[in-house]
């Protein structure tokens, strides 16, 4: 009957430019199975690293001319009858997404080699994940978020069970499908009742409903938006939404934890930046108030718990709420700095999550399972750009000057100031030094013990016995010309292909000495260039977020 | 003549319920992923419900998608429960390989 009376149906016009990124992926993603499958595991690993990076190389420069396309005017535009927006925090996201999966491939070529697990699963599941961010980014449509949502958290449950050789790795898999499931379905649950409410599924049509129709009772609505920022806030790992996140970090090959980490928070924020943003923008009165407690909830837990941790991993899902908490500050500001605030910090944290758990995977040793606070002891010493890079990294995870991480931190309490809620603040601020204790720890841990006398539990036992009186000098030579490589290279598009040849090739000669690929050096080498150039050096990438921030 | 909305509403409320409060308290791996598709069809029912009422076709397109999205997704979970399984079996599942080729 409703199917007969919606007559004039007119087939959409498929704008495939506006998608080439996530086409580009999904592509890419379908030769690397179809390679896999059709050479039987012959190809080495090398080749389908190769393939994922170059795949995420294509949709990076196809973002870069997205970005071009929509920055100039300044008027985004919408794609298959209005249900993507291509704007430039869309084309943003799409970057990111792309510097993500280049890095990423990198990261878990050396893991996958170490490990000898063959064959372009981890690569072809990343690539699909990271479409599934972009298109929760782009998504005018909440069927569209719902879509890009699963397309991002299918892979990933697939991937934190990817390592059949551990138990761990199985449950991880197994907790975070149900529970993301779980938060699927809820997410589904408000977005119908957001429909029976508005009487559309599209973005930009609530928005148009909830400006012109003042509602006096709308129940329904409001516990539409409630139930999708429950969906939300599971995904990004929010208290009280984050049972999940220490057992899957922990559980899930390190790689795949650290691409899970950086590519959840960035579709997750993403769609939740647009949807509170932009279409429930005027129910603000409603969602702030939430919005403060669960920041407070989630910024809290996330430094206490992680100051009990001895796992590396466990304490870095810790720190990964703890960072959810302050991209909330942002939210919670509800205004333009807050936004662009958020957005900074999003970029910055994936990078940082990224690198970090890249250190992890070294440091694990074959087998993966050396994550203990015990394992880095004196690791610096063993190793001493490796441990200078994870001491960049945490320190700017905890918001040292210099690093784009304290600026990060900066920012959003900045915005949080700025609308008025310096409890919050304070708070934030607070929590923040707290949670600095326990990176500081592991900081102190690398440096200042004697290498020597935890000889039998070192993971790297061929790196310990290399040790010699002239590593400290090439130690101090390397990372300053690494910085100041890194300001040359410091526009975010170039960065990863120039610090892949420059550093990767003058690491080279150590890292085969060491047994660690120099694929992941070179990953480690990019996020660490990242956090200190644009840290020392912030204008591009503030100005960047700046103007992706203009929501349609 | 027709049933009047409140009813379906009710209905995909209680069915909703059930499988949230279902998959929270049953330990039955199986079990909780029924649950979740109990809690996903009673959001179909709450679209197709008011896609009557509002006499908009676009409820019932997204039924399609969170139906296809729903099979999609316990593909995946059954293939993790499988790979559990085989590995809880242990040794007798893992060794049958050596007689390959």
């Amino acid at each position: 009957m409703i199917l007969a009376s919606a007559t004039g149906f007119a087939v959409p016009h498929i704008d495939y430019t506006a998608i080439l990124p996530e086409l580009i992926l999904i592509g890419g993603s379908l030769v690397l199975l179809a390679a896999g499958a059709l050479n039987v595991r012959h190809l080495p690993t090398r080749v389908y690293s190769l393939l994922s990076g170059a795949t995420g190389v294509a949709a990076l420069i196809a973002g870069i001319v997205l970005w071009q396309k929509v920055h100039g005017g300044g008027h985004p535009l919408t794609a298959v009858a209005h249900s993507l927006v291509i704007d430039g925090f869309s084309t943003a996201f799409v970057i990111l997404s792309a510097c993500i999966i280049i890095v990423s491939s990198a990261i878990a070529d050396g893991y996958l080699r170490r490990e000898g697990i063959a064959g372009p699963e981890f690569h072809a599941l990343a690539l699909l994940g990271a479409s599934g961010a972009m298109l929760m980014a782009a998504a005018n449509d909440f069927i569209v978020i719902f879509l890009g949502l699963e397309i991002m958290s299918i892979p990933l449950y697939v991937l934190a069970a990817l390592d059949q050789r551990r138990a761990e790795s199985g449950e991880a898999g197994m907790k975070y499908f149900v529970l993301g499931a779980f938060s699927s379905a809820i997410f589904v649950y408000g977005i119908a009742l957001t429909y029976g409410a508005t009487g559309s599924t599209n973005l930009a049509q609530i928005a148009g409903y909830l400006a012109t129709n003042v509602s006096t009772s709308n129940g329904l609505l409001l516990a539409g938006a409630g139930l999708l920022l429950v969906g939300f806030l599971f995904k990004v790992a929010a208290v009280p939404f984050h049972m999940w996140t220490p057992d899957v970090y922990q559980g899930a090959p390190t790689p795949a934890t650290g691409f899970m980490a950086a590519i959840a928070k960035v579709g997750g924020f993403a769609a939740l930046l647009r949807v509170f943003f932009s279409s429930f923008h005027s129910l603000e009165a409603s969602w702030q108030p939430i919005l403060w407690v669960v920041a407070v909830l989630t910024l809290v837990t996330g430094a206490v718990l992680g100051l009990v941790q001895r796992d590396v991993k466990r304490m870095l899902a810790y720190s990964s709420i703890n960072h959810a908490g302050f991209i909330l500050l942002g939210l919670q500001a509800a205004s333009r700095e807050g936004m662009s605030a958020s957005l900074y910090y999003v970029f910055v944290y994936a990078f940082l999550v990224l690198g970090s758990f890249a250190v992890i995977t070294v440091v694990g040793g074959r087998g993966d399972t050396s994550h203990a606070i015990e394992s880095y002891r004196g690791l610096a010493r063993r190793q001493p750009l490796l441990g200078f890079g994870f001491a960049v990294l945490l320190l700017a995870q905890a918001g040292a000057p210099f690093t784009t991480g304290f600026l990060g931190k900066l920012y959003v309490v900045e915005a949080a100031v700025r609308s008025h809620s310096y409890a919050l603040a304070v708070i934030a601020m607070l929590t923040g030094a707290v949670a600095a204790a326990f990176y500081l720890r592991v900081v102190f841990v690398m440096y200042s013990l004697p290498a020597g006398e935890a000889a039998p539990a070192m993971a790297l036992a061929d790196g310990g016995a290399l040790a010699t009186g002239t590593e400290p000098a090439a130690a101090v030579a390397a990372p300053a010309g690494e910085s100041r490589g890194g300001v040359l290279v410091a526009a975010p598009p170039e960065a990863p292909a120039g610090a892949a040849t420059g550093a990767g090739g003058g690491l080279r000669l150590r890292a085969a000495s060491l047994g660690i690929a120099p694929s992941t050096l070179a990953g480690i080498a990019v996020t660490v260039l990242f956090t200190l150039a644009l840290g020392i050096w912030p204008a591009p990438l503030f100005s960047f977020v700046h103007a992706a921030g203009l929501l349609f | 003549m027709s049933v009047p909305a409140d009813f379906y509403l009710t209905l995909s409320a209680v069915m909703f319920t059930i499988g949230a409060v279902g998959l929270l308290v049953r330990r039955n791996v199986l079990v909780m992923f029924m649950c979740v598709e109990l809690m996903l069809n009673a959001a179909n029912l709450a679209f197709i419900t008011f896609a009557r009422e509002l006499n908009d076709v676009g409820g019932q397109i997204a039924v399609f998608f969170v139906l296809v999205v729903a099979a999609a997704e316990v593909v995946v979970g059954l293939g993790i429960i499988v790979a559990i399984f085989r590995r809880r079996v242990g040794a007798t599942a893992d060794d049958v390989h050596v007689l390959k080729g």
